[in-house]
């Protein structure tokens, strides 16, 4: 029953994550996805000073805003100091991450996280914090539920604005003709890849959710072009990476997080080098035909 | 204050070790860094930084000993790993480079945690002290790590001091070097190898999460106090000899905290103030100029429209209400009235109950705003041959900016001309 519900939390997760980074993909913003989720670690510690829970609706909302605002100081160096593109986002996130991981160091007593598990989290203990009604039912462990309210989150928002991000993803322009405002789905899309980062930290940690968002995505690019199938590979290739890497990390006795993203690594690095080798053998094939026609 | 006057005083050996220590890699990182700043692969540097955990992890698994020298040959090769896939995913499908590093720098960094909780939990008891790797320990910098690490990081100073010339080229313009005959690839290859080396020394005092910093925030710094490549090199270096100074300090009065994280920190708001403060680039002084600017072009629009209202009842000196020069062209409000105020202070108008009106100076400068802007007009259409209706715009813009030298250039390759294309004369 454990490994369903950490592979249940981990897909949901994976699964939120492949269809925003299929966006973050198509905008070439995939490192601006990275900024975010070190980014919004000072958030998490400080709304953890002030809340004193972990999975509070404020904690997700507060670091959401911090997620959002963190694009805005790299546009803000970008446009007004004119720093270099690249520049600003290293310069930005590194310097937000370094706060959170000394707030970190310096309330160790009081903030319940450690600097190992902002990095890779620790998806193991999800069945351990299981969620007590008044009556004492036990309903499942609570990591499971944040993760499948976030998947829900997103998947509304989907359901809405997926037109409008399509659009601002291929013709911003056109988009912006039309009288769509591209900023304002621009901050959304932000919006709701910090929220699903912050949830989803204490499960897999900063550095591995970005491999979640690019990893599936960057796999289901691979074999398609069409935004729709993309997703939807995108998340059959998360629910997959979720499964095989717990089994991994549980015969290595490693960490989980660790073995999903190693999954998802293997499985894009297989995809590209078996499309390389048969697109060269087409190639090969279709050149011999040519030569027997002629 | 104690521990900072025991620190400074230097008495202790291994302070002077970790300082010496810390300020060397710390350097270096930025020196090597200004390079990749300036080629804009800044985010190479992060992805090369998380790469060398699993490397890292591997060598310790290989060899069972936390030698630095084995440990930096197994960094070096993931390092150097991930830069090659990189390239090859940029260059062979269709993931476009932010793609690509995001890719294998989560990847790679995930393989290392999975090998490192897996080393872990094994239970060695040799492996305690190898998650130092994660956020940096700058005190750990002492005995033969030091040497192997200062070695390194003198080796890259030495390599980039004397390949400066060429590096710089190659920064700036790659096409150029292959042009003139330079080792491109070769020098590619050196970059990226002293690329890798510098994170692959830089971790002990930083840490591979946020290395990164180290390579890009000094450049990035740097670069708004100076244009010249090799004071940036060297502002770069300072500031991060100064960061790591600053973190050797914290590393040995606080020794449970990272270090790492509070050496990113002082680099990081040395970098916010330069942002803000560095004289011409900075953001208040290039805010400052444009201001000086804008009211430039304001007052200079303003002294031609008068001109222009009186240049239609013949009377150039006839005080003018703020409607009239509303009607003539439009003006948002608070900026008329704000400019009309400046150029009172600065003697070019007169004001009387409300009106306005020019004083000899105004009078001079708004009649050459107008020739100016009929001279080119005229230019243009003679010489660039373009319609008389498209140059108005240009004209409106290049008014501000023509030199009397080019203004009398101008009037002599025009031959003094009567009339501009729209047969508006054109005052002398």
């Amino acid at each position: 029953m454990d490994a369903f519900y950490i592979i249940a939390t981990a897909s949901s997760f994976a699964i939120s994550c492949a269809i925003l980074g299929s966006f973050l993909i198509l905008r070439r913003m995939a490192m601006v996805g990275d900024a975010i989720s070190h980014a919004v670690l000072p958030g998490i510690v400080i709304a953890f000073l002030f809340t004193g829970s972990r999975d509070s609706i404020e904690m997700i909302i507060g670091a959401g805003i911090l997620g959002v605002f963190t694009t805005f100081i790299i546009e803000f160096f970008h446009r007004k100091a004119r720093l270099q593109a690249d520049a600003a986002i290293g310069v930005t996130f590194t310097w937000l991450f370094a706060l959170g991981v000394i707030l970190v160091s310096l309330y160790a007593g009081q903030v319940d996280i450690d600097q190992e598990c902002v990095l890779y989290g620790e998806i193991a203990y999800v069945p351990l914090d299981v969620w007590i009604t008044d009556s004492g039912q036990n309903l499942g462990p609570r990591a499971l539920y944040i993760a499948a309210g976030i998947l829900v989150i997103n998947l509304i928002f989907m359901w809405l604005g997926y037109r409008y991000l399509y659009l601002t993803s291929f013709d911003p322009q056109f988009a912006a003709t039309i009288g769509v405002g591209v900023s304002v789905w621009n901050y959304l899309l932000m919006g709701s890849v910090s929220m699903t980062t912050v949830a989803a930290f204490e499960s897999v940690g900063a550095i591995l959710i970005v491999a979640l968002m690019v990893a599936p995505a960057a796999t289901a690019y691979l074999i398609t072009d069409r935004l729709g199938r993309m997703i939807g590979l995108g998340v059959l290739f998360a629910i997959l990476i979720s499964f095989l890497g717990y089994y991994l990390a549980a015969w290595l006795d490693a960490s989980i997080a660790g073995g999903i993203v190693t999954v998802a690594g293997i499985l894009f690095f297989s995809v590209m080098m078996i499309q390389k080798l048969c697109l060269k053998r087409l190639a090969l094939g279709s050149s011999h035909s040519d030569l027997k026609a002629s | 204050m104690e521990t900072l006057i025991e620190f400074f005083s230097f008495q202790d050996a291994s302070i002077i070790a970790v300082v010496v220590g810390s300020i060397l890699v710390t350097s270096s990182s930025a020196v090597v860094g200004t390079f990749t700043f300036l080629k804009k692969k800044a985010l190479l540097g992060d992805a090369v930084a998380h790469a060398v955990l699993p490397g890292i992890c591997l060598a310790f698994i290989v060899s069972g000993t936390k030698n630095p020298l084995i440990l930096i040959v197994g960094a070096f090769i993931t390092g150097w790993l991930s830069l090659v896939l990189i390239d090859f995913i940029t260059a062979k499908t269709k993931l476009k480079e932010d793609t690509a590093i995001a890719l294998v720098l989560s990847v790679f960094f995930g393989v290392g945690i999975l090998m490192l909780t897996k080393i872990q939990h094994s239970g060695n008891a040799a492996q305690s002290g190898l998650d130092s790797f994660l956020f940096g320990n700058a005190a750990a910098l002492i005995g033969a790590d030091l040497l192997v690490f200062a070695t390194v990081s003198a080796i890259l100073l030495l390599v980039i001091g004397l390949l400066f010339k060429e590096m710089k080229i190659l920064a700036f313009d790659p096409e150029y070097a292959k042009v003139i005959g330079l080792p491109v690839r070769s020098l590619e290859l050196v970059l990226t190898s002293l690329t890798v080396l510098a994170v692959v020394t830089g971790i002990q005092a930083v840490g591979v999460v946020l290395m990164a910093a180290m390579l890009i925030t000094p450049a990035a710094a740097a670069r708004f106090w100076t244009q010249d490549t090799f004071k940036m090199v060297v502002i770069a270096g300072f500031l991060g000899a100064f960061s790591g100074l600053a973190g050797a300090f914290v590393s040995y009065s606080a020794p449970t905290m990272p270090t790492g994280p509070w050496i990113v920190m002082i680099i990081s708001i040395i970098a916010l103030v330069s942002f803000f403060v560095a004289p011409k680039r900075g953001i208040f002084s290039r805010n400052l100029h444009q201001r000086v600017l804008r009211h430039m072009i304001m007052d200079e629009n303003l002294l031609k429209e008068l001109y222009h209202i009186g240049e239609k009842d013949n009377s150039p000196f006839k005080e003018r209400t703020i409607a009239a020069i509303m009607y003539e062209r439009f003006f948002p409000e608070g900026q008329l009235i704000s400019g009309l105020s400046r150029l009172r202070r600065k003697g070019f108008l007169v004001s009387k109950d409300g009106k306005w009106k020019f004083s000899q100076s105004g009078y001079e400068k708004g009649q050459r705003m107008v020739k100016l802007h009929r001279l080119w007009e005229l230019y243009l259409t003679e010489y660039l041959k373009i319609a008389p209706d498209h140059v108005h715009e240009d004209a409106e813009t290049i008014e501000h900016v023509i030199t009397p030298e080019l203004e009398a250039r101008l009037e002599k390759m025009l031959s003094f001309p009567e009339k501009d294309p729209h047969q508006s004369q054109i005052p002398y």
